[in-house]
């Protein structure tokens, strides 16, 4: 055996960090670890959540910062969420055009925009805006307190920091992602309106009309209201991520980046499980 | 021996004023791996102050965050005016850090408030008994306690550090504490601005006599204001004493520190 030919075996019977990737061992080791990481992760979270909770069940209350926040995550959202919802209205219409008029259903149109709109699109593009918008900003802003001390200063004054920041922050978008899914549907029904009036004449009074035949609340309410649950994970993800960060400027990134990735992550997912139970609960 | 205060008053008085303010008992703490404090032991009366001098990464910082609870100790105990808060929520803890002023080593001040707004900070959330006028008044005060007449309405990014320091401890000082902890009031400070800060404690310890705890590496600082020196190395009090019995110490590593400060 040549020295080259032993030196490769025994880098297989030892690998060397160049090759360790490739062994299963390590890749199960690997996972191992993915997997414990996240479960810590999950139970911070977890802890985090009753702390924010009980923060919020006890006097005194932040109702100032709650103003403050709702004024920050709700109207300054809200362009941002209109253009969003707009654009969506437009493209769907133009797709659900082409789409319906090839299969010979374009008198369901308005219904098709309609029901994709307020059931789906509007929802889940408000919680995706909002959580790149609004957790990249609570994220950030946290985490750089938290770094420069001021989350410590805030607790070293006797003052309960969930009740101060995570408190008022989650509170807020909980009650205003509901408020901006009506304004991204209402964009995203105006819009598809108007995209349909430009190609062939019909009024908004015939496209509502046709969109919400068949419609009930139990169409509009509970796909509405569902973005409370967005709303809360948004803020609870970007609380959370910005109260927990290390490591100075670096740090601050991460949790911004982190923040919007996982509550965006968690949303999609929140999605899923909600359109099965509205479709349980709400038939 | 009883002086004559002591003496025309009842024992229990006596005793409850020269029991420790602050008590720190075998106390151990580890991030991950890493020991920090290795069974420390410390303790500092009403109207004391201790200073707590080390290298850079013996715990000194860690130690008066034990104090106020802003971390948990793996093991030991931490008393406050007798109380243990080691098991305690953070609402609990609220109540004992009332009695508390913390001067950050970097001031920690609320980067989006102005220098009154982040003074005005813990009566705007404890002394509601105040009116917002009363409220601004000792706002003031306590900024000309710390030698700042003016700039009430700049930001902090405004000023300059050692004024940075100066808010914190008028901050600090907002809620009348008992105990007064200092972490680095002086680091990064020019000696002008530091003796200026020195004076500014010595000050505030005549007149309000608190228990005070100052972490410093500033051996200088350490000796113009504070009643005890106590040396930290690995995580464990070297010595506790006097400048004078520092000095007098056979022990190696103090007289190492005391030749390099």
């Amino acid at each position: 055996m040549t020295d080259a030919n032993s030196t490769a075996l025994e880098d297989l019977r030892s690998p060397s960090p160049g090759n360790r990737a490739l062994s299963p061992f390590s890749a199960l080791n690997s996972s191992k670890r993915l997997i414990s990481e996240f479960l810590e992760w999950f139970g911070d979270l977890g802890i985090f959540f009753w702390q924010v909770v009980r923060a919020a069940v006890t006097p005194p209350f932040e109702f100032g910062e709650l103003f403050r926040q709702l004024d920050e995550i709700g109207s300054k959202s809200l362009p941002l969420v209109a253009l969003a919802g707009a654009a969506t209205g437009v493209v769907l219409s133009l797709e659900a055009r082409y789409s319906l008029t090839r299969f010979g259903a374009k008198s369901l149109l308005p219904a098709a925009i309609v029901f994709s709109v307020i059931h789906e699109t509007g929802p889940i593009i408000t919680g995706l805006v909002v959580s790149g918008r609004v957790g990249a900003g609570i994220g950030a802003e946290l985490a750089s307190m938290k770094v420069t001390e001021q989350i410590d200063a805030i607790e070293a004054s006797a003052v309960n920091p969930y009740r101060l920041l995570a408190v008022p922050r989650i509170l807020a978008c909980i009650l205003m992602l509901p408020l901006l899914t009506l304004a991204a549907d209402f964009c995203g029904l105006l819009m598809g309106w108007v995209t349909q009036a430009m190609v062939e004449p019909v009024s908004l009074h015939q496209f509502i009309n046709a969109g919400f035949n068949g419609a009930d609340f139990n169409d509009f309410l509970p796909p509405t209201f569902k973005t409370a649950v967005f709303g809360l994970i948004i803020g609870l993800i970007a609380c959370f991520q910005g109260m927990r960060t290390q490591g100075g400027a670096a740090g601050v990134g991460r949790a911004a980046t982190s923040s919007v990735v996982l509550s965006s992550l968690f949303v999609i997912l929140a999605d899923v499980v909600l359109v099965k139970l509205i479709i349980i609960f709400f038939p | 021996m009883h002086t004559i205060d002591q003496v025309a008053r009842k024992p229990d008085e006596v005793e409850k004023d020269n029991a420790p303010v602050v008590a720190v008992e075998d106390v151990h703490k580890s991030f991950g791996s890493q020991k920090v404090l290795n069974g420390i032991n410390l303790a500092v009366r009403r109207g004391e102050t201790l200073a707590v001098l080390g290298r850079s990464g013996t715990g000194k910082s860690v130690l008066l965050r034990l104090v106020i609870g802003l971390e948990k100790t793996d093991s030991g105990l931490v008393r406050i005016q007798g109380q243990d808060i080691t098991g305690l929520a953070l609402d609990q803890l609220g109540e004992i850090r009332k009695k508390m002023g913390f001067l950050f080593q970097h001031a920690a001040l609320y980067d989006s408030l102005t220098v009154e707004q982040n003074v005005a900070f813990p009566l705007r959330h404890h002394r509601k008994d105040m009116s917002k006028s009363e409220q601004r008044d000792r706002v003031h005060e306590l900024l000309s306690e710390v030698g700042m007449e003016s700039g009430f309405a700049k930001m902090p990014s405004d000023i300059s550090g050692g004024m940075q320091k100066r808010v914190g401890l008028a901050r600090a000082l907002a809620l009348e504490p008992d105990i007064l902890l200092l972490d680095e009031p002086t680091a990064g400070l020019d000696p002008i601005s530091s003796a200026e800060i020195d004076d500014l404690v010595l000050k505030l310890q005549e007149e309000h006599h608190m228990a005070s705890i100052v972490v410093t590496h500033d051996l200088h600082s350490a000796k113009t204001i504070a009643d005890r020196l106590a040396l930290l190395n690995e995580g464990a009090v070297v010595i506790e004493g006097s400048f004078e019995e520092l000095q007098e110490s056979d022990i190696e590593f103090v007289k190492e520190f005391l030749r390099h400060s």
